[in-house]
């Protein structure tokens, strides 16, 4: 809405009535977003290297680099880099990746600044599973709970998808985001129903609700990594859909567009890349609430730019605020998903109020 | 002092009210519908009170009322049940209004305290004291307070950050709910982190707490909500006009001679002192101030939840579901897991059922 007036201080010398009017300049054109997109591949990189390199025990560069490049190298130093920070890295890498793409898709989908993907149903369906799986089953480790959480996402969502589209309207973005916004208000209330009455499942569920990186080892990456992949694939496809869906529905049906199939479509990428997500690492709505709306004040509202460098900048705030997690409470540390809301949440409110966010 | 018109199209379920130089169209479901809900909550008062462990005839509670019933059921009616069933209605009555005036404010259905953060500032405010109660510094602050009044602390806290951080000459409804959510953010943060770091008995009964529950209320509760809400629900109502004109954007509504700022931090100060009134008594009894105000609006019909029958709606919900715990499950629960049991289907119901896709 606003983006059409505020041209770039360079754009006035080209303001006189060219014959060639047709080549219209794009609105918050695409250089910024590539620049961005370049930029959030380094910082990726660089964070990346930094969650490899720094951790609860403070280990030489060089050592880092020999654990790296000589498999045959077995001493502690080693084994922690190999066996616990490079899974622990490449979890955090994807489950970032994740949850920023399903927040700019659930955004666009619900059309709501509060669109987190938990408010689809999956940080609820989840916690949901894992209660349960704690309740009934006894089960009490991060490895055991991710089917119980990636089940019970699935069935959140599929729930409020198929509730949301029942209404004469169909999926309406309203409908969607209130059908949410319900079923996670029931299945809390069992969830609260179940905590409230058995101490050993709350002692538990309190440690997996915080959202964290530390205590998954390789296994969890690699159960989880199949349906993100199925995610981010489904979600780049999606991305044009969901721009003609921006311009109302009436509109992208007279463009040719089926809407319930791209609904359906971003729906389950959604439903694979934050149900994984939080299958391996617990709830983390930060990401998917914050990235999309910082991103888009860069990029504007197009999500073939808003996707691909939400993807980017979410994998570099959580492996970021994971590394700091690490530092500051030596010789313990702080969960990644209080960082994250910490220190991201200070910074959130400076930029919303720096500068007119672009609307959805 | 009415006259009806004869019916014209467009005009089906309305009639002109005049009275002197005012007229208006009146729709009887906006006043059929609010009257209908303070019934059931009369009703359902009214049934709360002889209902429990020790069920009490009609006849008997009534006798009490007037004060000619015996000593026990005194007891039991007077200074058991009534303060409870109290709380649960002026609760649910401010949570439904303020979610109300949250959700027209911010033109946004998910707006409510529940997600601007403000029942999580509570949240920290009341498990803080219970988790570091006994401890020094600003635990053994919050500690000392006594878990009601480190709520409405938090509380006022969150909602006077939000105020103060949303602000930039005038409040923008944009801007409070992406303010709201990363203030929720921190406040959800800080309370999961400090049930981590409890012990498990102290975690469960923050839990409950969390969770919102009625349990052991007496006048203590019930007076100082009562006084503050005799206050800020006619301040609220009041606001109703205003709220109107401000969903046609702030130059529209500026133009039609409303005083933006101070209409503007009117609504969300109100709204903040409703929930932080209500969370202080009763805990964040969860969901009812999202929940409520749209069930009222698929109720009425219009284009925003109406006010007065959104917090008689919470009323009713939270006292209906104070009775289920108490009457029809075996175990106690708090009440704040029958409220979302109870409301959420509805609400599901209705969007199923769904003529309307307004918020």
């Amino acid at each position: 809405m606003s983006s059409s007036t505020d041209a770039a201080p360079g754009a006035a010398g080209t303001a006189a009535p060219a014959a060639g009017g047709d080549r219209v300049r794009p609105r918050r054109g695409a250089r910024p977003a590539a620049l961005l997109l370049a930029g959030l591949v380094v910082l990726v990189a660089v964070t990346a290297a930094l969650s490899i390199a720094v951790g609860t025990r403070s280990i030489g560069l060089g050592t880092v680099w020999q654990a790296l490049t000589d498999p045959g190298l077995a001493s502690e130093e080693a084994v922690i880099v190999r066996e616990l920070r490079l899974p622990r890295t490449a979890l955090g890498l994807m489950v970032g990746l994740a949850l920023g793409v399903a927040g700019a898709l659930t955004q666009g989908h619900t059309r709501n600044p509060l669109g987190d993907p938990g408010l689809l149903g999956v940080t609820a369906g989840a916690s949901l599973g894992v209660v349960l799986a704690i309740w009934l089953l006894g089960v009490g480790t991060p490895a055991g709970y991710v089917w119980f959480a990636f089940a019970g996402a699935l069935l959140g969502t599929v729930l409020v998808f198929t509730l949301g589209s029942l209404g004469r309207g169909g999926a309406t973005p309203v409908t969607l985001a209130l059908a949410g916004a319900a079923l996670s208000a029931l299945f809390f209330a069992l969830v609260r129903a179940i905590l409230v009455s058995d101490t050993d499942s709350l002692d538990s569920f309190r440690f997996w609700v915080v959202g964290a990186l530390a205590g998954r080892d390789a296994d969890v990456a690699w159960q989880v990594a199949p349906f993100l992949a199925a995610g981010l694939l489904l979600a780049l496809l999606n991305a044009p859909a969901l721009d003609l869906l921006g311009l109302g529905e009436d509109v992208a049906r007279g463009l040719g567009q089926r809407i319930w199939l791209a609904r359906l479509v971003g729906l389950a990428a959604v439903t694979l890349l934050c149900g994984a997500a939080t299958a391996a690492c617990g709830p983390i709505a930060f990401v998917g609430l914050v990235v999309p709306h910082v991103v888009r004040s860069v990029t504007g509202p197009a999500h073939r730019w808003l996707v691909p460098c939400s993807a980017l900048a979410g994998a570099a705030l959580l492996l970021a605020a994971d590394v700091i997690g690490r530092v500051v409470a030596r010789p313990g540390e702080l969960q990644v998903g209080i960082v994250l809301a910490l220190l991201g949440a200070p910074f959130f409110i400076a930029l919303v109020r720096r500068r007119r966010l672009a609307g959805l | 002092m009415s006259t009806t018109a004869p019916e014209r199209p467009g005009t089906r379920g309305r009639a002109v009210v005049r009275l002197g130089p005012a007229s208006g169209r009146l729709r009887w479901r906006q006043v059929l519908v609010p009257a209908t809900v303070a019934v059931a909550v009369v009703l359902l008062g009214a049934v709360g009170l002889g209902r429990g462990d020790f069920p009490i005839g009609v006849g008997d509670v009534l006798r009490t009322l007037v004060g000619l019933g015996e000593d026990r059921q005194r007891f039991i009616v007077l200074e058991l049940r009534a303060p409870r069933i109290v709380v649960g209605a002026l609760v649910g009555l401010a949570l439904g209004l303020a979610g109300a005036l949250f959700q027209t404010f911010a033109r946004n259905p998910l707006a409510s305290p529940d997600v601007l953060g403000i029942t999580q500032g509570a949240s920290v405010g009341a498990v803080a004291a219970i988790v570091l109660g006994g401890t020094s510094g600003v635990g053994g602050l919050l500690g000392g307070l006594g878990v009601p009044l480190a709520a409405l602390a938090g509380a006022l806290a969150t909602g006077l950050l939000l105020f103060v951080l949303a602000w930039r000459a005038g409040i923008d409804g944009y801007r409070l709910v992406l303010v709201g959510i990363a203030l929720w953010a921190v406040a959800s943060a800080l309370t999961d982190w400090l049930l981590t770091r409890a012990e498990v008995f102290d975690a469960t009964a923050a839990y409950v707490w969390i969770t919102g529950s009625l349990n052991a209320r007496t006048w203590d509760q019930a007076v100082p909500l009562a006084a503050s809400l005799a206050v800020l629900v006619p301040a609220a109502l009041a606001t109703s006009r205003s709220l109107g004109v401000l969903q046609f954007g702030d130059d529209t509504a500026r133009g039609l001679g409303v005083r933006l700022v101070r209409a503007q931090t009117g609504v969300v100060l109100i709204a903040v002192g409703l929930t932080a009134a209500a969370v202080a008594a009763a805990g964040p009894i969860a969901f009812v101030a999202l929940i409520v105000p749209q069930i009222a609006v698929r109720l009425t019909g219009g284009s925003r939840p109406p006010l007065l029958t959104s917090g008689l709606l919470g009323a009713a919900l939270v006292i209906g579901a104070d009775l289920l715990t108490r009457t029809v499950l075996p175990t106690a629960l708090p009440v704040g897991i029958l409220t979302a049991a109870v409301g959420a289907p509805y609400l599901l119901w209705l969007l199923v059922r769904g003529r309307r896709s307004t918020s």
